[in-house]
C-alpha cells in the first residue's frame, strides 16, 4: 500500500506532461480547422504555416490552441479521448451485450492473448529445458549459450515475415503457430538465462554436502537446484511473458494480420487514425500489467508456501 | 589394519595446481584417530586443517601418501555414509521447516516415512531443538541454525563425525553453549569426532586429541594426547592443566610460524 503514492505521483506527472504535450502536437490540425471555419490564423494557408514552429504558432494563434484538445483525428490524442475509445471499444460492447464484435478491442486482446499464452509455454519450456542442459552439460553450455545470445541480437521484426512465410510453406494454417513461434522467440532467452543462474545457484558446500550423502545427480537436482531456482524462475517468468506479448505483437504487425492488437496498430496507422493505435496501444500494456501481476501473486503465494517469502 | 584406527593417514600429499604455481595445502601428514576420540585441528589459514578433513571425507583426492576411513578407501567410505559432515555454514534449505532439512539425508539415503519422523524427532531432542521441527531456518538463531545442522549430520548414525569450523561465525557466548553441548552429545553418542577450529580455547576444551598444523606447506607440526577428563565442565579452563596444554598448543603455532 505504502508504494501507491509515488506510483500515482508518477502517473499525475506523466499525465500532466502528456496534456501539456498535446497542445503543440496538434496546433497545426487545429489552426487548419480553424481556418476552414472562417478564423482569422497567422499566418495564412497550411503551407506557409510549415515553415513557422509550433511554439511561434501557439504564441499567435493562442485563442485557438484550445481546439487541439478535441480534433477528431488528433495527431496526440488527450488521455481522456484515448479512455474514451478504450471504453468504446471494450466497456460500451459489453454494455451492448456485442462483447465479442470485431470491431472491440476484447476480441483482439482475446486473439493476443492467445498466441502470447502459447508463446509463453513453449519459450518456457524450451528455456527451462536449455537451462538443464547447460548446467549439466559442458558441451551444452559451450554450444548453446554463445546461439541464444546471438539470437536475441537479430531484429525480431525482420525475422517475423520469414517466419510466417515458412510455416505456410510447411503446410500450417492461419497465424496462431508462427505468432506463438515468434513469441516464444523472445520469451525463451530470459527465461533462460534466469534459470541457468537459479539452478546455478547452490553454492558448493550444499553441492558437497550432498555428494556426503552419496545423493545421486537426479537427486541433487531435485532437492537442491530445482527449489534453489524458483525465486530466479519468477523474475524470469515476469519479464519472459511481457516479452511474450511483445512478440505476438510484434508478429501481428508486419505480416497482414487483420486480427489481433498488433493488427489494429498497422491498421490505424494505415487509415490515419491515432485514437486506433493509442487504444490498442494502451489495451496492450493493460494486458501486460495483469498478466505481470498475475505472475507476481503466483510467486508470492508459492514462495510464502516454501517458506522463502521475501 | 587394527579396528580401533578410525582413520589411518601415511604420509599424505595433496598438491593443487594452480596459475601462480603448485600450492602444497598437504605435506607429509600421517595421522591416526582412534575410535571414540574427539580430535581437533588447530592452525593459521592454509594449513591444510580443512583439506584434510576434506581428504577424509573424499571431497578431495590426495595426490600422495595413503588414507583410510574405517579400514577403507575414503570412497567406500563416503558411499557407505560412514561420517557425517558439518560445514561452516549452517547451509539448511531455506524451502524446508528445520524437521524436512534434517530428514533430508534420511530421503535421500531412502529411510521409510516412519523411520524418518522417529529420528527426526530423536535428534532434534539431541540437540535440544524439540518443538522446532515445523519452523523454517530464518526463524532461528545462527547458533540453532547451526545446531540444526548438526543434528542432520546426526540423522543417519554414522560413527563419524567431521566438523569444519562449524561454530566459527558464532559470538563467543553462544560458542561456549554449543560446545558444551557437544561434548554432552559426544559423551552420549560415542561417536569419532574430527573438529577444525581456529580457536585454542575451543581446541583445548574439546579434544582428547590437538593437532597443530602449519602452512607453507600444510603439515603437522605437534601432536597433542589432552591429560583432562572426559567430563568437563566450563570452568575447566580455568585450570593450570587447561592453560598448559592451552600454552602448548600456542608454542606449536608459534613454531610454525618461526619461519616467516
Amino acid at each position: 500500500m505504502k508504494s501507491v503514492f509515488p506510483v500515482l505521483t508518477v502517473l499525475a506527472v506523466i499525465v500532466g506532461i502528456w496534456y501539456l504535450a498535446v497542445a503543440p502536437m496538434n496546433v497545426r490540425v487545429a489552426l487548419d480547422q480553424a481556418e476552414r471555419a472562417g478564423a482569422a490564423v497567422v499566418p495564412e494557408g497550411s503551407v506557409p504555416r510549415r515553415d513557422v514552429s509550433v511554439w511561434r504558432l501557439m504564441l499567435d494563434n493562442s485563442e485557438h490552441v484550445g481546439l487541439g484538445y478535441a480534433l477528431e483525428r488528433p495527431r496526440l490524442p488527450t488521455p481522456a479521448q484515448v479512455g474514451q475509445e478504450l471504453w468504446k471499444t471494450t466497456g460500451e460492447m459489453v454494455a451492448k451485450g456485442r462483447p465479442w464484435s470485431k470491431r472491440g478491442l476484447i476480441y483482439h486482446s482475446w486473439i493476443t492473448l492467445q498466441s502470447t499464452l502459447w508463446g509463453f509455454a513453449l519459450g518456457t519450456l524450451l528455456g527451462i529445458v536449455g537451462a538443464v542442459a547447460i548446467v549439466y552439460s559442458r558441451t551444452a553450455q559451450l554450444s548453446l549459450m554463445p546461439w541464444a545470445i546471438i539470437s536475441q541480437t537479430i531484429p525480431i521484426v525482420a525475422l517475423a515475415p520469414m517466419i510466417i512465410v515458412l510455416s505456410s510453406q510447411v503446410g500450417i494454417e492461419g497465424r496462431g503457430v508462427p505468432k506463438a513461434v515468434i513469441s516464444a522467440y523472445l520469451c525463451f532467452f530470459p527465461v533462460l538465462v534466469g534459470m541457468v543462474k537459479g539452478l546455478r545457484a547452490p553454492d558448493t558446500s550444499q553441492l558437497d554436502l550432498l555428494r556426503t550423502y552419496n545423493a545421486s545427480g537426479l537427486q541433487s537436482f531435485l532437492r537442491l537446484r530445482l527449489p534453489a531456482s524458483v525465486p530466479y524462475l519468477f523474475t524470469s517468468l515476469k519479464v519472459g511473458i511481457a516479452a511474450a506479448l511483445v512478440g505476438t505483437i510484434v508478429g501481428e504487425l508486419p505480416t497482414g494480420a487483420i486480427s489481433g492488437l498488433g493488427a489494429r496498430i498497422l491498421i490505424g496507422d494505415q487509415f490515419g487514425t491515432p485514437l486506433a493505435i493509442w487504444s490498442a496501444l494502451f489495451a496492450a500494456a493493460v494486458l501486460a500489467g495483469a498478466l505481470v501481476t498475475l505472475l507476481d501473486v503466483i510467486q508470492r503465494v508459492t514462495l510464502k508456501r516454501m517458506g522463502m517469502a521475501t | 589394519m587394527t579396528t580401533q584406527n578410525v582413520v589411518q593417514a601415511k604420509s599424505l600429499d595433496l598438491t593443487f595446481q594452480t596459475n601462480d604455481g603448485p600450492v602444497h595445502a598437504l605435506k607429509g601428514v600421517s595421522l591416526d584417530i582412534a575410535k571414540g576420540d574427539f580430535v581437533s585441528f588447530i592452525g593459521p589459514s592454509g594449513c591444510g586443517k580443512t583439506t584434510f578433513l576434506r581428504c577424509m571425507a573424499d571431497l578431495e583426492q590426495p595426490t600422495g601418501g595413503a588414507i583410510t576411513v574405517n579400514g577403507t578407501t575414503p570412497e567406500e567410505a563416503r558411499k557407505s555414509r560412514a561420517y557425517g559432515y558439518v560445514f561452516q555454514a549452517a547451509g539448511l534449505y531455506p524451502w524446508r521447516t528445520i524437521g524436512r532439512n534434517i530428514s533430508l539425508p534420511l530421503e535421500i539415503m531412502g529411510y521409510s516415512k516412519a523411520e524418518q519422523a522417529d529420528r527426526v524427532a530423536r535428534t532434534l531432542e539431541l540437540v535440544e531443538l524439540s518443538g522446532f521441527e515445523k519452523k523454517f531456518p530464518w526463524q532461528l538463531s545462527g547458533g540453532m541454525q547451526q545446531r540444526a545442522s548438526i543434528a542432520r549430520a546426526l540423522a543417519f548414525d554414522a560413527d563419524i563425525l567431521l566438523m569444519d569450523e562449524p561454530f566459527g561465525a558464532l559470538d563467543e557466548i553462544v560458542r561456549d553453549h554449543l560446545n558444551e553441548q557437544l561434548l554432552q552429545l559426544w559423551a552420549r553418542t560415542e561417536k569419532t569426532i574430527a573438529f577444525v577450529t581456529h580457536s585454542i580455547p575451543e581446541a583445548v576444551y574439546l579434544s582428547t586429541k590437538i593437532v597443530v598444523m602449519s602452512p607453507r606447506p600444510g603439515r603437522i607440526t605437534d601432536v597433542i594426547e589432552s591429560t583432562l577428563p572426559r567430563e568437563r565442565p566450563l570452568d575447566i579452563r580455568e585450570s593450570p592443566e587447561f592453560l598448559q596444554i592451552a600454552h602448548r598448543v600456542r608454542d606449536g603455532l608459534r613454531a610454525g610460524h618461526a619461519y616467516d
